[in-house]
């Protein structure tokens, strides 16, 4: 094709735009949607975000209303600002959606984060853990002579820094709920 | 009072319920109880399909010329598994369509039973919506409630899928009317401060366009009204997508054509150098922008469009107006009439001379050849000898498709079905049987490349038992012609696997259907050959042997901006670096 210049072999050209053009800046969102308690809800949701390529760094759901069937799920996501608004209105498009809220324009949010940390140890390393357990309100909800498993409950950067003490002291596992949250005020 | 039936009844009454007289479907184990209701019944016409990606595009050629939803009915496992691609094809073309598959019994759902198939999983990405039904009471129910969600909003397949006991079982018909409003109900009003915006944009625009797609036509007949309307009174230019053409005549003073990657060259460079872009029921697909950095870089951009996920998805902008595009005309209407029906007249007529001077360009010019056929010719042939009939036309994809979307003009909405947004080869044979089955005694036409054609040939049998005189414009140019063309520009001609050595012959094949056939080689014979397709009372298969190395222009090389388009042999040095390309 040389009256078209455009040269033999050449890959400069595609079948679709290669290079993203929108801004980097990533920013995290908590998303409340609220849908109706109907088999594969959550699969759509999660099809949605898996589908399109976008993030989830936390998930949560259950039922809130057992009259009216209907649950909240909670999202935490990143993205470019143009991403985190597709995702709300993708979200908005699922039929069994009622409600989307991103409790982190909206006037701010309480969250909080539920975990359970099994922690192996003996002599000094069991007394500080237990200190510092103190220190953070964990409780413990199990305990034998080698072992504690603590309860706490927090921002999700409480626990990541408790977590974060217990691994020296003989952190064995963690399990953790992912963050529910509710809008400040009324 | 209520009624009892069983499960299969439901679907039927249903349906007739909800004004639906066509059925595509192919029966099978698991949806045998409603075939045998159907059997025992006359309100509902089922055609059946040779395959069941036929039936989904059959029902999608029917909704898409009659603007009412089409109807499937398959079985379970591999029935729902090939309804896949035309449900994905609905999805990205926005077309209403209620897909019925058989399931196995609930109590055998998950046993890997004999055709099953996850059926939902598989579809739940490839439909607006889908249920599966497990109790016969909530049945009609849902039925009918996936009518509502396929045709309200921006329109979409459903599926509904049916085990086979919840087909036997009998329950409560719910009627239409006492079906729950579900709570999904899109907003169809735009906000009138946008609105207002809009209108104010369009007095002061000097170089305004619109730009509108297929959401027009969705919108219903009102819409592609209103918007002649508007686009006459103010005098301001129109192009469309693939998907919108006939939403404004072509034949209409301020049409543009066609734009795009493979649009016209006056149309794009418009797009390119506008200061209003008023982007009515289209969605910025990547075909349409080229490269995004550079599209329409000094216009300020308004967007209507019924989903509000379309808005700002690709394109930022900056009047966006979430509504139907028939009742967001009307407003826009309504309000630029009350304001005094103001327009900056003198700029816009300079605006004019400019497009003037880029259609001088004449970018679909082409020498027609004594020798051999070019499809720029065939189709250029077949527009003039069927222009002003009742005419339908469909396509296949690829070169074809766009040398359709060029040569032939649409003067009404609902005229054109095409594969847009998944770009589905062997979308149009079974999509023309279907618009034929609405408009029986239309000349429904198919332009086809011979590869296309042969996706799904198979639909022919139901075209000859069905009497449906469907119209096969094959242009046959033994390649996979726009894959050779990227090949020809982008691989350094390395025609990697993009032809076909064992054509079949078109006119034997047709024969063995039991329908006609039409061999043309020789331009000179082009016309005498057009008007015998048109003139038998049957299906025709019409081989046109074309040019085997012709390419598709102009084009926008993706990754590249509207004003840097190739054109073909209107391509003289003067065009592209001539002062009018430069301006913008």
């Amino acid at each position: 094709m040389s009256p078209l210049n455009i040269k033999k072999g050449s890959t400069k050209h595609s079948a679709y735009n290669l290079r993203p053009t929108f801004s980097d800046v990533q920013e995290t969102h908590t998303l409340a949607v609220l849908v109706d308690n109907e088999p594969g809800v959550l699969a759509r949701v999660i099809g949605l975000f898996s589908g399109r390529g976008y993030n989830i760094d936390s998930l949560t759901v259950a039922e809130v209303d057992h009259t009216g069937h209907t649950s909240r799920i909670t999202i935490v996501t990143t993205g470019t600002p143009q991403v985190i608004e597709q995702i709300k209105a993708q979200l908005g498009r699922i039929v069994p959606v009622h409600e989307v809220h991103d409790l982190t324009v909206e006037g701010g949010s309480v969250e909080r984060e539920l975990a359970l940390i099994k922690v192996e140890g003996s002599g000094d390393k069991r007394v500080e853990a237990l200190r510092l357990a103190d220190i953070f309100r964990a409780q413990v909800v199990d305990s034998t002579l080698e072992s504690f498993v603590f309860q706490i409950t927090g921002t999700p950067e409480k626990v990541d820094a408790f977590v974060d003490l217990m691994r020296p002291l003989g952190l064995v596992e963690v399990a953790r709920t992912g963050v529910a949250a509710l809008s400040r005020g009324v | 009072m209520t009624r009892q039936m069983t499960g299969a009844k439901m679907v039927v009454q249903a349906l007739k319920d909800q004004g639906v007289d066509t059925v595509f479907g192919y029966p099978g184990g698991a949806v045998l109880p409603i075939y045998d209701e159907i059997f025992q019944q006359n309100g509902i016409r089922h055609y059946l399909v040779r395959h069941e990606q036929g039936a989904v595009h059959a029902a999608e050629g029917y909704a898409r010329a009659t603007g009412k939803p089409g109807v499937v009915l398959v079985t379970s496992g591999p029935g729902a598994t090939n309804a896949v691609t035309g449900l994905t094809d609905a999805l990205m073309d926005s077309i209403p369509i209620v897909v019925l598959t058989g399931q196995v019994p609930t109590f055998m759902i998950g046993s890997d039973a004999f055709q099953e198939a996850d059926t939902v999983g598989i579809t739940r990405p490839c439909t607006k919506h889908n249920w599966l039904v497990k109790d016969t009471d909530k049945l009609a129910g849902v039925v009918h409630e996936a009518f509502h969600v396929a045709t309200s909003g921006r329109p979409g397949p459903v599926l509904v899928d049916i085990p086979k006991d919840v087909q036997f079982a009998s329950g409560t018909y719910t009627e239409k009317a006492k079906v729950k409003v579900s709570h999904y109900q899109p907003q169809v009003k735009g906000d009138m401060e946008t609105i207002t915006q809009l209108v104010e944009a369009i007095e002061t625009a000097e170089r305004p366009i619109f730009y509108t797609g297929g959401g027009v036509i969705n919108s219903g007949p009102a819409a592609s009204q209103l918007l002649r309307e508007l686009v006459d009174a103010t005098g301001i230019p129109i192009t469309s997508t693939l998907m919108g053409l006939g939403c404004y005549p072509a034949s209409g003073k301020n049409w543009l054509g066609m734009l795009g990657m493979h649009g016209l060259y006056e149309a794009n460079l418009a797009m390119h150098g506008c200061d209003l872009m008023i982007n009515v029921g289209a969605r910025f697909d990547d075909r349409i922008t080229g490269r995004l950095d550079a599209f329409s870089p000094k216009s300020r951009k308004a967007h209507i469009d019924i989903d509000p996920s379309s808005i700002n998805k690709v394109i930022r902008v900056d009047m966006p107006i979430i509504g139907d595009v028939g009742h967001v005309l009307e407003d826009v209407l309504k309000v630029w009439k009350a304001r005094g029906r103001k327009v900056n007249k003198e700029a816009i007529q300079k605006w004019w001379q400019q497009i003037e001077q880029w259609r001088a360009v004449d970018c679909l010019k082409y020498k027609p050849s004594g020798k051999t056929i070019r499809p720029q010719h065939a189709l250029d042939r077949l527009e003039q000898l069927t222009k002003g009939r009742d005419r339908y036309i469909t396509t296949e994809v690829g070169q074809h498709q766009m040398w359709a979307a060029q040569y032939l003009g649409f003067e009404d909405p609902n005229r054109w079905m095409t594969s847009g947004g998944l770009g589905t080869m062997g979308y149009g044979t079974p999509a023309s049987i279907g618009v034929q089955v609405a408009h029986p005694d239309a000349l429904v036409i198919n332009v086809a490349g011979e590869a296309s054609w042969l996706m799904n040939m198979q639909e022919m049998g139901t075209a000859v038992q069905y009497r449906l005189p469907v119209k096969q414009f094959i242009l046959n140019n033994e390649r996979l012609g726009m894959v050779r063309q990227w090949q020809e520009l982008l691989h350094g001609e390395r025609y990697s696997h993009s032809w076909s050595e064992a054509l079949p012959d078109f006119v034997k094949l047709a024969e063995a259907f039991g329908c006609k056939g039409i061999l043309c080689q020789d331009p000179a014979d082009l016309d005498d050959a057009i008007m015998e397709m048109l003139e038998y009372d049957g299906p025709v298969i019409f081989d046109c042997l074309v040019e085997k190395h012709e390419n598709c222009f102009p084009m926008i090389p993706s990754g590249e901006p509207h004003n840097k388009m190739l054109l073909g042999e209107a391509s003289t040095k003067d065009a592209i670096g001539s002062k009018g390309a430069v301006m913008v």
